[in-house]
């Protein structure tokens, strides 16, 4: 668990890394920072302090801090979600800061909210066999979908299956 | 249980509420927006909800908002909903007109 300067630390270097620039409302980007220490604290993980985390990794790995619709927002509105990491241009005129439309697709946010309290990520883990590459691809059990990433997807982007009928892949045989 | 707070104010004229997550900064730019506008308002921090009571609330909020994103200020029932902290118009709808 990080601290509130160890988060800091975190959003700093991931917003150098990335040419983004911190958010310039200097008692916004507290607010922020607090909110990611206190989700870390709540969830294990640092879950956007501006959406309803579901408490379940797996459904919430999409908007775990900094999340898959970041770039893009940055790139579309010069912020993300929360305003945590804003572009070069809202940097230098803060007014710019303000609300910008969700990009968390509905389906995922549904399915989120339904599993939420389940904990599907304990099905998840238990019935994956010990696998020793990298990087796990995920089978969609209903259409074929892979994924290779860290967690199933919340949602299949094919057929919409949730996370639960994903299975670690483990090559055509 | 009943997990809404009221927050007292001077201006009291049309019926406020909030739906909140306790983490978000926004959220508590328009909290404290209110109070410095002195305007009576109640809200409900969603993320801090559970069972039943969650399940309510979060459809309520649904009414008025599909995707249920925070902050949503609902004024008297629903004649006006204001979604994301939106400075001019929560002074235009809630300011007093001197
Ligand atoms: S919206 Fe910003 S603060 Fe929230 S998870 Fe995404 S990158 Fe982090």
């Amino acid at each position: 668990m990080r601290n509130k300067e160890e988060m800091r630390e975190y959003v700093e270097k991931d917003a150098e890394e990335n040419d983004y620039y911190l958010c310039p409302d200097d008692d916004l980007l507290e607010d922020l920072i607090e909110g990611l220490v206190e989700n870390e604290k709540r969830y294990g993980y640092p879950s956007c302090p501006c959406r309803e985390a579901s408490g379940t990794k797996t459904y919430d790995s999409d908007i775990t801090c900094p999340c898959e619709y970041r770039d893009a927002d940055v790139e579309e509105f010069g912020m993300c979600y929360c305003g945590l990491f804003v572009s070069k241009e809202v940097n230098e005129d803060p007014s710019k800061l303000g609300p910008i439309p969700e990009r968390r697709p509905d389906e995922v946010i549904k399915a989120a909210e339904e599993a939420k309290g389940k904990g599907y990520d304990k099905k998840v883990v238990s019935e994956a066999p010990s696998v020793e590459e990298d990087i796990e691809v995920w089978r969609c059990t209903v259409c074929g979908y892979l994924a290779a990433r860290d967690t199933p997807p919340p949602v299949c982007p094919i057929c919409k299956a949730k996370a639960e009928k994903f299975e670690k892949f483990k090559g055509f045989s | 249980m009943n997990s809404t707070t009221k927050v007292e104010g001077s201006n009291d004229e049309r019926d406020v509420k909030v739906f909140t997550i306790s983490t978000c900064g926004w959220c508590k730019k328009v909290k404290k927006m209110l109070k410095e506008m002195d305007v009576e308002y109640h809200y409900v921090d969603i993320d801090q909800l559970e069972g039943e009571e969650s399940k309510r609330i979060k459809e309520e909020l649904e009414d008025y908002n599909p995707k249920k994103s925070c902050p949503t200020m609902v004024i008297d029932d629903g004649e006006h909903v204001i979604i994301g902290y939106k400075e001019e118009e929560i002074k235009e709808v809630l300011g007093d007109e001197e």
